[in-house]
């Protein structure tokens, strides 16, 4: 039976890890979109090299999840909450790649003439920011509205993804020698789409531990 | 950072105790509502009082067992989770200050009636202890007792229900060669299964199992377990625990008693992932009991 005290302090000790694996992921994607922004090739490094430490928190965390399923078995709200943590986590590791993937397109574009991008690369990357920061927020605060909203947005980024790759094929089309720039495009806008699919799952697991309902489907 | 996690702490437990509150002051409805469908019950329980002397110990307990389902009784020490099994074959009866009001209906039929004989209800509805009980008789003669008392039947016939009880509680590998040894010679866990098979060996409809495993080891309450398991294809099974990974185990339904009242039954997935009852809850986590 779960040790109501020392599971406590576990979960605490999981949060706090957990908390500073998604402030680690959401300022490495402001930077990954920064260097795109700026054609910044140290902030790209950055980014790449940061990918490491954050991989290694999100083992860390796995382990801890594990640990404690082991040795508490926890039930009820502590099951829910070690779930969480588990599937949040290994979604906070794939964002970090793909804002990882952003910093490589940008030291792709760095050197390269000033390209215009077949999306609303701002608007694009605001709506995934805010996503990713809301459904931390969420998951801090614990509001079921917020990450309802999250889930909401998600439609507006698919939209957008889609509208992208009509651009890209008419932007191939009339300017054949500039296709390698339109595939990176292709690759940034895709990897948001990803990102917002990400955060929108981190929103649905919050609505679980809340709510104790699966509203993935 | 720590005021981040006290913040998730609170938020948690606000939220938590919000969408309780409806459930708490619903507790009544909430064992009426989740209790099983009218189909397929075996024993129900209706508005159980029990007093041991002047002191109460149940109040207005309902609980339905389905036949083909085992429903485990979980709650703190002193709940009325063994007084609630010992009603449903008139155990109780053996202690004269002890007494029950309400209803037990067996396959709609009251037994707590005194028209009721006991002898043939112990027979549908049997009991495993705590600490195996065997007689000190033999392996065989342990099993064999039910078996003379309840029917008329050839020596012949008497050892293939024997075999087959024994091999029902999965013990008769272990023991075929040694029947004629004392019960008391084997194992715990040895006695326990044949405790059970001795159960089992009358055919019964009904096992009431009052924490089978705590006195055996984990590999002896596997096999337990497995049983138990078994047994839903034959039996209506009951067993209280204080072990809550085991209820999660094994049990289709579990109902969680707390000062003698029965505060939540339900589905037992749902209730280890998401009781709706803050009580529960509290208790399955540890944070009290």
């Amino acid at each position: 039976m779960t040790n109501s005290t020392l599971i406590v302090k576990e979960k605490d000790r999981l949060k706090q890890k957990l908390l500073l694996l998604g402030g680690k992921v959401e300022e490495n994607f402001n930077r990954a979109v920064s260097s795109v922004e700026n054609r910044d090739v140290d902030m790209a490094d950055l980014v790449i090299n940061t990918d490491r430490i954050i991989d290694n928190l999100e083992v860390d965390i796995e382990e801890e999840c594990l640990k404690i399923l082991a040795l508490h078995q926890p039930v009820a709200r502590d099951l829910r909450f070690i779930v969480t943590a588990l599937k949040v986590n290994n979604d906070l590791e794939r964002i970090d790649d793909h804002s990882v993937h952003i910093a490589q397109h940008a030291l792709f574009f760095a050197n390269k003439p000033i390209f215009k991008f077949p999306f609303d690369f701002t608007a694009m990357s605001a709506i995934t920011r805010r996503m990713l920061k809301d459904s931390l927020d969420s998951l801090v605060d614990l509001d079921q509205n917020k990450a309802m909203s999250v889930r909401a947005m998600d439609d507006d980024v698919d939209d957008m993804n889609r509208a992208m790759y009509e651009a890209c094929e008419k932007g191939m089309r009339e300017h054949p020698e500039q296709i390698s720039m339109y595939i990176h495009s292709m690759g940034i806008s895709r990897t948001f789409e990803r990102i917002a699919d990400l955060s929108t799952n981190i929103a649905e697991d919050v609505i679980y531990l809340i709510s104790g309902q699966i509203v993935r489907h | 950072m720590s005021l981040a996690m006290k913040a998730i702490d609170e938020q948690l437990d606000t939220a938590e105790a919000k969408k309780k509150v409806d459930a708490a002051t619903k507790v009544k409805q909430v064992t009426e509502s989740v209790k099983p469908a009218a189909t397929n019950i075996k024993i129900s329980s209706k508005n159980i009082n029990f007093f041991y002397g002047d002191s109460q110990a149940l109040f207005n307990n309902n609980l339905d067992l389905e036949v083909g389902k085992v429903t485990a009784i979980i709650g703190p020490s002193g709940c009325g989770k063994s007084t609630h099994l010992r009603i449903l074959n008139r155990i109780f009866e053996l202690y004269r200050e002890q007494r029950v009001d309400g209803e037990v209906l067996l396959d709609g039929k009251n037994i707590l009636s005194k028209s009721v004989d006991v002898l043939e209800l112990r027979k549908r509805v049997g009991m495993i202890f705590q600490k195996p009980t065997p007689f000190p008789m033999s392996v065989f003669d342990n099993v064999a007792y039910g078996l003379k008392m309840h029917y008329r039947i050839s020596r012949k016939e008497i050892a293939e229900r024997v075999e087959e009880a024994l091999k029902g509680a999965a013990l008769w590998e272990e023991v075929k060669d040694k029947l004629k040894k004392p019960g008391m010679a084997l194992s715990g866990g040895q006695q326990q299964r044949l405790c059970i098979a001795r159960a089992i060996a009358v055919e019964p409809e009904v096992l009431l199992m009052d924490e089978p495993t705590s006195a055996i080891d984990p590999v002896a309450t596997s096999r337990i377990e497995e049983l138990v398991e078994s047994f839903k294809k034959k039996y209506t099974v009951a067993i209280v625990t204080h072990n809550m990974q085991q209820a999660a185990r094994i049990s289709d339904i579990t109902a969680f008693f707390y000062k003698g009242e029965i505060i939540e039954v339900g589905d037992t997935r749902e209730f280890f992932t998401n009781p709706k009852n803050k009580q529960t809850e509290d208790y399955i986590t540890g944070r009290f009991g």
